[in-house]
């Protein structure tokens, strides 16, 4: 689930045991399946092209590292480009005379009225006098929401009911803001299709009355392939100057940032990474890299690997990350096997450290325990699976948001793992390989 | 409200254009060649079909094409083999009749559920029905509002609580109001929620519970609604949603955009869900029950 690119390259170089360099027909190998990788990651097949021949050229005929493995040349190289692809964060521009107009466009239900309100709420702590423009007459309801959320976040919102154009209403909120002092002014236009010419020159002229000093495309994570083909139109209609990508707390990979950013340029700005109006993040290319590829770990070990100096010293490191003490990958292996087996009580009473979840537990509540822990585990980077030490409580608060569960359960979980961790070294000492390898 | 422009009642056409007529047109040249296998395999994943889908439907294709095998019949071919993934598991909407139907609406955020509601409200209503429709999505800031705007439009009552009220009450006082009055469809709007959230999942699942409770063998069509841009993710939410509270079919909704909605054929595949119908407009009437033929045969139309 969560490696298969990294176990199918180590698979493409296994008989490649000379290393030095690799040749073409490695590399072409290598790169089927990094462009499958890409493509289960919703990157837009033509980008994907472009990308793998780019890294196709890069890795023929490089020096593998002294301290890498081929595989891990090949995930570096490719690791590198997606960053440099995505591009750096860029902030928003909003120099000139107040007030600064920042309008929101995008497909229907891609986020644009949750992310106004998380933007004027990030606004408003940075120092802003922000206003906010109901402009969606269409959609029922939207006006009141965005409403609502204003007054969650005490943040004024412009509304002229569902009556007046969308161009005439952004006009009047601009004017309002001149006489009224507000230094920026967040405009929640309609979600549109890009094929929709009518609603699109609506667009057009909503940036004419405006002169927005940025144009923000809003991107659901989970798009797929027709991505570019909507930014596209977005970026010919209105020039926009950046991308937010929304929904980002959930498990889709979020290939379509990385096509709409390598097709137009325009960089990414922010992630929505949650319901709440504070749920916002600014945009980091490494995470998202590795998020694309689903293998943030196997970077960190990469970048571990480069710093060390002997091949050997990787070696070390990578059989400590993985073998030698009991990780939360081990866990959630364990839980799986477990889960198979039936009568699972019985079973979970012979792990080490998990007998509190079978006491007396009703069959349902032990399933839910373990659904919990996964849940939770799921949302870990590989790098904390590995390492829990790492998990701090900002990345608490984080694995919480993302399983949807609290960070109490986050913290029972951890302590139960460290104690499990204790119990588990103790029987090693003894016995050599751990008594959980039976439940492989 | 002010009424949307009317602007693209073709839009469907066009998008069918771009796409499907390109494989047609590929299956017009003379001879099939490896150009043309590349092609085709680069459209369908375009139309978010996913490399497992894919490649799979390309390997039944390749072992069945003969060096001399016209491009017409090859065409045939593959629309038999994509035609074999959806017939297995179509079936009819809401089958077996009783006295109240309850269906159970979810999916992730913005994916079209409420507008969606409204207009298999509509379908119902016109066909001589009652319907009743809960508002169970009491977390999302006006949600409740939008519903009842939808309700007023479609002409049926909407059962609603207050915003942040427990959405379990509104679930039960809803099934109540359908029994007293004699409906005949319960459709239940939940808040939108992405399949990872581990608390909200377990919510969902005892919303389910409630109907179940109170109404034999309810609910009685749980539909997910899918946005037909979404890409590989559309698989994690089926597995979840499928696993939370036992989906029984897939609503495909914004097939009027550009997207293709080629993840109903993985789908369709793994978890052996039928698409029910599929939703291709903002307005009441862009809502049709969905036909494997027709949405094949239509991959492969050329209007030009
Ligand atoms: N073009 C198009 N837009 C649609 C379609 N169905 C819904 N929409 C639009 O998509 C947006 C979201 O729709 P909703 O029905 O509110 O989605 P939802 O799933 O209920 O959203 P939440 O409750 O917020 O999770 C709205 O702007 C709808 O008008 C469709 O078939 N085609
Ligand atoms: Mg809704």
């Amino acid at each position: 689930m969560f490696d298969s690119l990294s176990d199918k390259l180590q698979e493409v170089f296994r008989k490649l045991s000379g290393k030095g360099r690799l040749s073409e027909q490695d590399v072409n190998e290598a790169m089927r399946e990094v462009r499958m990788a890409l493509l289960e990651a919703d990157v837009n097949y033509k980008v994907v092209k472009d990308f793998t021949a780019r890294v196709r050229e890069r890795a023929i005929g490089s020096d593998v590292m002294q301290s890498l493995t081929p595989a891990q040349m090949v995930i570096k190289i490719v690791n590198e480009e997606l960053v440099a692809t995505l591009g750096e964060a860029v902030h928003l521009d909003l120099s000139g005379p107040p007030p600064a107009v920042i309008m929101l466009v995008g497909l229907q239900g891609s986020g644009k009225t949750t992310m106004a309100a998380k933007l004027a709420l990030y606004l408003r702590r940075s120092g802003e006098r922000p206003l906010l423009v109901a402009a969606d007459v269409y959609r029922p309801a939207a006006v009141a929401q965005l409403e609502t959320l204003g007054k969650q976040i005490d943040v004024p919102v412009h509304n002229e009911g569902t009556l007046v154009a969308p161009p005439v209403i952004c006009e009047n909120a601009l004017k309002r803001a001149h006489r009224e002092g507000f230094s920026v002014v967040i405009l929640d236009t309609a979600g549109r299709l890009q094929l929709d010419d009518r609603m699109m020159a609506e667009l057009e002229q909503v940036k004419r009355v405006t002169q927005p000093r940025e144009a923000l495309l809003i991107v659901d994570a989970m798009t797929g392939q027709e991505a570019v083909a909507v930014a596209e139109e977005f970026n010919k209609r209105v020039a926009l100057t950046g991308l937010i990508l929304t929904k980002v707390d959930g498990d889709a990979r979020g290939g379509a940032a990385l096509s709409i950013r390598a097709v137009t340029g325009v960089p990414i700005k922010f992630m929505g990474i949650g319901e709440k109006v504070s749920d916002l993040e600014v945009f980091y290319p490494d995470r998202l890299a590795s998020r694309i590829l689903g293998m943030g770990d196997v970077l960190t070990l990469i970048e571990k690997a480069e710093t060390s100096i002997s091949e050997e010293q990787a070696r070390k490191m990578e059989q400590k990350l993985r073998k030698a003490s009991f990780t939360f990958e081990d866990l959630i292996e364990q839980l799986h096997a477990v889960k198979k087996m039936g009568s699972l009580n019985d079973i979970i009473g012979m792990i080490p450290g998990m007998q509190q979840f079978s006491k007396q537990l009703p069959e349902e509540e032990t399933d839910k325990a373990l659904q919990v822990s996964e849940a939770i585990v799921n949302s870990m980077t590989r790098e904390e699976r590995r390492n829990p030490k790492v998990i701090n409580a900002s990345r608490r608060r984080r694995i919480a948001k993302g399983s949807g569960t609290s960070v109490q359960q986050v913290n029972q979980l951890l302590r139960q793992f460290t104690e499990m961790q204790s119990m588990m070294k103790q029987m090693q000492g003894k016995k050599g390989r751990n008594l959980l390898s039976m439940f492989r | 409200m002010t009424a949307r422009p009317k602007a693209f009642d073709d839009s469907l056409t066009k998008t069918r254009r771009s796409f499907f007529g390109r494989i047609a047109g590929l299956f017009r040249q003379e001879k099939i060649t490896e150009e043309t296998w590349d092609e085709l395999e680069m459209l369908l994943l375009q139309a978010d079909v996913g490399t497992k889908t894919t490649i799979r439907v390309m390997d039944a294709l390749r072992q069945q094409v003969k060096a001399n095998t016209p491009p017409e019949q090859a065409q045939e071919m593959l629309k038999a083999e994509l035609l074999a993934i959806l017939k297995p598991v179509q079936r009819a909407y809401l089958p077996g009749s009783r006295l109240l139907h309850v269906i159970f609406v979810v999916g992730v955020n913005g994916s079209g559920k409420t507008t969606s509601i409204a207009k298999l409200a509509k379908y119902h209503k016109s066909r001589g029905q009652t319907v009743l429709l809960a508002a169970a999505d009491t977390f999302r800031a006006a949600a409740i509002d939008q519903i009842k705007i939808w309700g007023e439009r479609v002409g049926v009552d909407v059962v609603a609580h207050q915003p942040g009220a427990d959405p379990g009450a509104v679930v039960y006082d809803a099934i109540g109001a359908a029994q007293a009055r004699h409906a005949d469809v319960l459709i239940i709007d939940t808040a939108g929620r992405l399949q990872t959230k581990y608390n909200l999942m377990q919510e969902l699942r005892k919303l389910r519970g409630v109907a179940q409770k109170q109404v034999h063998l309810a609910p009685h069509e749980t539909l997910l609604v899918l946005d037909a841009t979404t890409g590989q993710n559309g698989l994690s939410q089926a597995k979840a949603f499928a696993e939370a509270v036992q989906v029984t079919g897939v609503v495909l909704a914004k097939l009027d955009s550009s997207s293709k909605g080629g993840i109903v054929f993985a789908i369709a595949d793994e978890y052996k869900l039928p698409v029910l119908f599929v939703a291709t407009g903002e307005k009441l009437d862009d809502w049709a029950e969905f036909d494997p033929q027709a949405f094949v045969d239509s991959l492969f139309e050329n209007r030009e």
